[in-house]
C-alpha cells in the first residue's frame, strides 16, 4: 500500500527569508514609521463618511423613524437589514480566530488579528442600527433588565431581547479575545518605539508583559478557553439574529432551516468582507510574505463552501415550501422570484450561488484581482439577500389588501453609506496604532520556533521540504 | 505565579541569553534539573515544550472560568425566574410562566460572558499583571525578549542561589552573555 499522503509537503505559512526580528520589523515598523499622507486622505474621506451618519441619526432621533421608508405593511427596511448584514461579516473574524484556532489552522496567524478587529468594528455598525431603530432612544435602556421607577421588566421570552444579549455579548468577548492577542505585541512596540509619548500609552496597555514563560504557559490555556467560548458563541449570535425572523408567524420567515442558513451566509459574506480588505492591505502594506496567496486560496475554497451551502438553503427553502403545502409559504417563495422583488431575488442568486462557482478552478482562486472583485460581488449578494428575506415577506404577507411597495428615502441611504465611515474610521486607526498582524503568534509559527528543527549543537535546520520518494510495501 | 520581588537581597537574580529557542528549552531542562525553582524563561512567543521542562504546573485558570461560568449560569436563570415567574408574570394565552425552553438563549449568553470575564481577568490576575515596572526592564538586552531574545533568569530567591554557582552554570548551558539584574526599580 501507498503511503505517500504523509510526505505531502506543507507550503511555508511563511513566504521569504525571514526570521524572528525581520518579522518584528515587517510588521511593527508600519506602526513606528511616520504616518503616511495616503493615510490622512482616505482618514478624511472616512470621516466624512462619518459625518454623513452622525447628521443622519441626529436627524433620526429628532424626527423618528418616520423620516425612514418604513411603512404598513414593511416595518422593518434597510436599519435590519443593515444590522444582520453588519452582525454577519463580523461573524468570519471570530471563525478564523476562534474556530480555525480550535482546529490547529495554523495559517489563521496571518490574519486573525486583522479580522478580529474587522469583526469589532462591523459590530459596532450592526449595534447602531437596532439602538436607533427603537425610536426613542434616550429609553433603550428599558431593554436591559435594569430595576425601574415603573416596575418593568424586559420580555425574556421575546427573540428581540435574545438579541441584545447575544450582541452585546458577542461585542465583548470579542473585544476581550482581541485584546489578549494583542498584550504581546503592544509590548513589542513598547520595547521598540522611541518617543517618550509612545513608550507611556504602549508601556500601559501591553500591561507589563515580558515574556515570562510562566506567563505564557496560564496564556495559552486563557486564549484557548477563550477560542472555546468564542466558537458557540459566534454559532448562537447569529442564531439568534435568525430567531427575530424565524420565531416570528410571517411567510418566508417561520422556517427551521433559518439558523444554520444565517450561520452560513454570515461566514460566507464575512470571508469576502476579509479578502476585500486583505487584499487591499497587504498590497499598501507589503505584507506579501505574511498573507501569501495559500491563504487567498484556503479562503476562496471558504468560499465555495459557504456559498454552496447558502445555495443549498436557498434550495431547500423552496423545496420545504412546496413540500410542506401552505399556500402562504409557497405563494411567497413564487412571490420573491417573479414578483416585484424578482429584480433583488436573481441578483441575490447570481452574487451568492453563481459568482463563487468560479472557485473550482485552481487558476481562478489563486487569481487576486479576480479574488477582489468576486469578494465585492458577494457582499453585493449578501445585502440582498437579507433583502430579500425582510422586505419581500413583510410586503406580501396574508392580507393582500395591504399588499406594499417598500422605497427607501435618502436617509436609509445615507445612515447606511455612513456605517461605512464609522467602519473605516476605526479600522485606519487600527491598521495606523495597532499591529495588523499577530507577531508573537506568527513567530509561533515558523519553523525556526520549534526546538525540533535544531541539531545538537544548536544550529538551525530547517525542515525538509522535498518529500522522499514513495515508498511502496507489498 | 504569585512572588515576592520585595525581598531584602538587592540582586533579583542572573540574566543568561540563549541564541535560540532550542538552546532555552535545553538550558530550562538542565537548570531545573539542577533543582533550581525561581526561575523563569523568556522568549518572544510560547516555546513549545517549556512548561514540561520547567516542570509547571498546571494552570488554574479552567477552575476560574468554571466557577465564573457556573456563577452566570445559575445567576441567570435567578433573574430570569424573578423577572418572568416572581415579579412580573406576563399571562401570554394562558401559557406557563415558568417557560425555560425560551430562556436559554439569555441564559447561555450570560455564562458565555461571565466564563469570558473569568478567562480575561483569572489570566492577568495568575500572571501577577498589569504591573508597569519590573526589575528586568532595567536590562537594556531584556528588550529583545519581545522581539528575538530569549532569555532565562535564576531568582536570587532561590534557596539555592549563589552568584558564582549560577552564573558559571549558566555559562555551561551556552549562554551568549550573562548578567546581573538589580531588584531596585
Amino acid at each position: 500500500m501507498s503511503k505517500t499522503y504523509e510526505y505531502v509537503p506543507k507550503p511555508a505559512l511563511v513566504k521569504g527569508d525571514h526570521d524572528f526580528s525581520s518579522l518584528t520589523s515587517l510588521i511593527t515598523d508600519i506602526n513606528l514609521r511616520p504616518t503616511p499622507k495616503a493615510w490622512y486622505v482616505a482618514f478624511g474621506i472616512a470621516n466624512v463618511l462619518l459625518l454623513i451618519m452622525l447628521v443622519a441619526v441626529g436627524y433620526l432621533i429628532w424626527q423618528g423613524t418616520g423620516i425612514w421608508g418604513l411603512m404598513q405593511p414593511v416595518g422593518w427596511g434597510w436599519a435590519i437589514i443593515n444590522f444582520v448584514w453588519w452582525v454577519g461579516i463580523g461573524h468570519a473574524g471570530t471563525l478564523i480566530s476562534a474556530i480555525l484556532f480550535l482546529f490547529r489552522q495554523d495559517w489563521r496567524t496571518a490574519i486573525n488579528r486583522f479580522a478580529e478587529a474587522m469583526t469589532i468594528f462591523a459590530v459596532m455598525c450592526a449595534g447602531l442600527f437596532p439602538a436607533i431603530h427603537v425610536g426613542r432612544i434616550w429609553v433603550a435602556y428599558w431593554m436591559f433588565p435594569i430595576p425601574n421607577q415603573m416596575g418593568l421588566w424586559p420580555n425574556f421570552n421575546s427573540p428581540l431581547l435574545w438579541d441584545v444579549f447575544a450582541v452585546t455579548t458577542y461585542f465583548t468577548v470579542s473585544a476581550l479575545f482581541w485584546y489578549v492577542g494583542l498584550v504581546p505585541d503592544l509590548a513589542t512596540i513598547r520595547d521598540r518605539i522611541k518617543s517618550r509619548m509612545g513608550k507611556v500609552v504602549y508601556g500601559t496597555f501591553a500591561l507589563g508583559w515580558r515574556g515570562s514563560n510562566r506567563h505564557w504557559w496560564t496564556y495559552e490555556k486563557c486564549y484557548m478557553i477563550l477560542a472555546g467560548l468564542a466558537t458557540p458563541l459566534v454559532l448562537s449570535v447569529h442564531s439568534i439574529v435568525s430567531f427575530d425572523f424565524a420565531v416570528s408567524v410571517i411567510p418566508g420567515w417561520h422556517t427551521t432551516i433559518f439558523p444554520p442558513y444565517f450561520v452560513a451566509g454570515a461566514v460566507f459574506s464575512g470571508f469576502a468582507m476579509v479578502l476585500t480588505l486583505m487584499i487591499i492591505c497587504r498590497k499598501i502594506y507589503k505584507l506579501e510574505d505574511v498573507m501569501t496567496l495559500d491563504h487567498i486560496e484556503k479562503m476562496n475554497i471558504i468560499l465555495l463552501v459557504t456559498g454552496m451551502m447558502v445555495g443549498f438553503a436557498y434550495g431547500m427553502e423552496k423545496f420545504i415550501a412546496w413540500y410542506g403545502g401552505v399556500e402562504y409559504e409557497k405563494a411567497i417563495f413564487m412571490y420573491r422570484a417573479s414578483g416585484p422583488y424578482a429584480w433583488a431575488y436573481w441578483i441575490m442568486i447570481s452574487c451568492n450561488v453563481l459568482a463563487p462557482q468560479f472557485y473550482w478552478v485552481k487558476k481562478f482562486r489563486r487569481h487576486i484581482g479576480l479574488t477582489f472583485v468576486i469578494s465585492i460581488i458577494i457582499n453585493i449578494g449578501m445585502w440582498f439577500e437579507r433583502f430579500v428575506i425582510v422586505v419581500s415577506s413583510l410586503s406580501q404577507d396574508y392580507l393582500p389588501s395591504s399588499w406594499g411597495y417598500y422605497t427607501p428615502t435618502i436617509w436609509d441611504v445615507m445612515t447606511y453609506v455612513g456605517t461605512f465611515g464609522l467602519f473605516f474610521t476605526f479600522f485606519l486607526l487600527f491598521l495606523r496604532f495597532l499591529p495588523m498582524v499577530a507577531v508573537a503568534e506568527l513567530k509561533g509559527v515558523l519553523p525556526q520556533a520549534n526546538p525540533h528543527n535544531y541539531d545538537k549543537k544548536g544550529n538551525y535546520v530547517p525542515p525538509k521540504s522535498e518529500p522522499p520518494k514513495p515508498q511502496y510495501e507489498s | 505565579m504569585k512572588r515576592d520581588y520585595t525581598d531584602n537581597n538587592s540582586i533579583y537574580g542572573i540574566l543568561a541569553e540563549f541564541r535560540n529557542p532550542a538552546e532555552l528549552l535545553k538550558a530550562a531542562t538542565e537548570v531545573s534539573n539542577s533543582g533550581y525553582r525561581e526561575f523563569d524563561t523568556y522568549s518572544p512567543f510560547p516555546v513549545h515544550g517549556m512548561d514540561k521542562a520547567m516542570k509547571l504546573k498546571k494552570s488554574k485558570l479552567g477552575w476560574i472560568v468554571f466557577a465564573h461560568g457556573l456563577t452566570g449560569f445559575l445567576g441567570g436563570l435567578a433573574l430570569i425566574y424573578f423577572v418572568m415567574v416572581v415579579d412580573y408574570p406576563l399571562n401570554i394565552s394562558g401559557k406557563t410562566f415558568y417557560n425555560v425552553p425560551a430562556w436559554i438563549p439569555v441564559i447561555f449568553e450570560i455564562t458565555i460572558l461571565l466564563s469570558a470575564f473569568g478567562a480575561f481577568f483569572g489570566l492577568f490576575w495568575l500572571c501577577d499583571l498589569p504591573r508597569f515596572n519590573h526589575p528586568l526592564f532595567n536590562s537594556e538586552r531584556f528588550q529583545k525578549a519581545t522581539n528575538d531574545g530569549f532569555f532565562l533568569c535564576i531568582e536570587a530567591a532561590d534557596s539555592q542561589f549563589e552568584e558564582e554557582k549560577v552564573n558559571q552554570l549558566l555559562k555551561g548551558l551556552g549562554a551568549v552573555n550573562t548578567e546581573q539584574i538589580d531588584s531596585g526599580l
